[in-house]
């Protein structure tokens, strides 16, 4: 099939798609953005994480065919030019990155907590980040980079990037998923 | 991961004549679990009816005071609905509970109560399951069984039923409206799901091509004071040993009514009626919980590897019927 999808504000079009292909191989394979990473392909490691409609989502369980006439922002869209975006800066700085294979799919989910929460508390950043492992770094320079993130304001700096609502869907407008909150007791 | 055709259902007629006239087809929500299965080869469908975006997508009051959630809700959205945090608080703190944020962004109401089990022999085409290949054997029943049913459970299957929301749905009552070719019905969602007995290949009494449209819940107010407890391994992102979705209505330090279901614990999501039955009337004390704690758990029957979910499980009853009666009375 046919797939129209736009990434990073680019429609683009790609011809003779499997429809059950994922999206993930979608923008690795045929679209040239190798950032999203292919590790555990089941939807419990992270590292694939794209936005899709202005939502975190794991793109090894979206089927191409699914993602036709949507939105994708993938982790190439997050810097402005060279200029690195204050979330992946924070994770240079905060020594938050060792082999690096889950970091692109963390840096997704930090942009999307900080989005939301400006200054979240540890319990929040565990809970949001709760869906992205990491088997290098034992997560506290991971917890040091998100902290670092958000005292520069590091949710504030795109949210017109962000759909401001999701139209069409219940509870358009109301608090987003912010994770379970027993976590933080 | 063996090749498959895909189609986009026009509408749901269509989707449901689609899949109930061709054998090896299957609808397609979000696919957060099988699109794995596909992956895995525990499900190998030679076409997917993407039903994801069909309009069931609204929250809507029904006649009677109930709600009405559409099949394709996702979870997140669910989860922070003004009417269901303020109504059904217990359907919240379990859609919360489940899975990553990733995964509730694109997961379907629908889709959650019609995921599979996680039982590791299920998962792995290496080994003999019944659930998988029926009549090829139970690989957990005396394999690793740490996770698995301690009631309801048959020498055929002993696997838990893994979804947090089907639990507080079956708390609460809840109605599934169900299109067929043969037209609509309704299952309550405790006649939705099966035990294993001899046949653990089907999870639902669903047939075929059947096809989730919307879970009704009840207008019972006494759900405005429920909640959900989660008990796993890790703090986040894991799968209940046991769980405990209750509502109570307390006056005067008596159980008036009262509703509790269990997960983690059988093929089914645990509706706890005994449980229930001795609460009604009782004083609403940690012994009266206890008890009826153990007037439900009686029937339990513990693996090998999996005794201490006894205790667990009347723990837990104990601690969340304690967290709901003991907040100021509404």
């Amino acid at each position: 099939m046919r797939v129209n999808v736009e990434v990073n504000g680019e429609q683009r079009t790609e011809d003779n798609v499997w429809e059950g292909e994922s999206l993930l191989s979608l923008l690795r394979d045929r679209l040239g953005l190798p950032g999203a990473k292919n590790a555990c392909e089941q939807g419990e490691c992270g590292s694939c994480t794209v936005y899709l409609d202005g939502v975190p989502v794991c793109a090894c369980l979206v089927a191409a065919g699914q993602a036709e006439g949507r939105s994708v922002r993938t982790v190439e869209g997050l810097a402005d030019g060279d200029a690195l975006h204050p979330v992946q800066q924070a994770f240079v700085e905060a020594g938050a990155v060792q082999c690096g294979f889950c970091t692109p799919g963390l840096l997704v989910a930090t942009h999307d907590l900080l989005s939301r929460v400006s200054h979240p508390s540890d319990g929040e950043i565990r809970e949001a980040l709760a869906g992205n492992l990491c088997r290098c770094t034992g997560y506290e320079h991971i917890l040091d980079a998100v902290r670092l993130a958000a005292t520069r304001g590091g949710g504030r700096r795109d949210q017109e990037w962000r759909s401001p609502d999701r139209a069409g869907r219940p509870g358009a407008g109301a608090p987003r998923d912010t994770g379970d909150p027993e976590c933080e007791r | 991961m063996i090749p498959f055709d895909y189609q986009r259902a026009e509408d749901t007629r269509s989707a449901v004549a689609t899949v109930t006239a061709r054998p090896g087809a299957a609808f397609l929500g979000a696919g957060t679990n099988l699109v794995d299965h596909l992956k895995l080869g525990v499900a190998a469908p030679d076409l997917l009816v993407d039903v994801s975006h069909l309009p069931f997508d609204m929250i809507e009051p029904l006649a009677g005071g109930g709600v009405r959630i559409g099949a394709t809700v996702r979870n997140s959205d669910l989860a922070v609905d003004p009417v269901i945090r303020q109504r059904y608080p217990m359907v919240s703190a379990a859609l919360l509970s489940g899975a990553s944020g990733q995964l509730r962004n694109v997961a379907t109401t629908a889709g959650n109560l019609m995921q599979r089990t996680r039982c590791p022999y299920f998962q792995d085409v290496t080994t003999p399951c019944n659930k998988r290949r029926p009549g090829s054997g139970c690989s957990a029943l005396e394999g690793y069984h740490r996770d698995h049913a301690i009631l309801g459970a048959s020498r055929h299957c002993v696997a838990v039923h893994p979804s947090d929301l089907a639990v507080a749905l079956t708390a609460l009552g809840a109605v599934v409206q169900v299109e067929g070719v043969k037209g609509a019905r309704s299952i309550p969602i405790i006649d939705l799901y099966r035990l294993p007995d001899d046949a653990p290949q089907h999870d639902t009494v669903l047939e075929h091509g059947e096809l989730i449209t919307a879970v009704d819940l009840p207008a019972l107010p006494m759900a405005t004071r429920s909640t959900y407890r989660k008990v796993r391994d890790r703090a986040s992102y894991a799968f209940a040993l046991v769980s405990v979705a209750a509502a109570v209505d307390v006056e005067r330090g008596t159980v008036r009514d009262v509703r509790v279901a269990l997960g983690g614990v059988a093929h089914k999501p645990w509706r706890a009626r005994r449980a229930e039955e001795a609460l009604r009337g009782a004083p609403a004390t940690d012994d009266a919980f206890r008890a009826a704690a153990e007037a439900e758990l009686a029937g339990a029957r513990p693996l090998r590897d999996n005794a201490f979910k006894v205790p667990m499980a009347r723990n837990t009853i104990v601690a969340t019927l304690r967290e709901l009666t003991r907040r100021e009375e509404p």
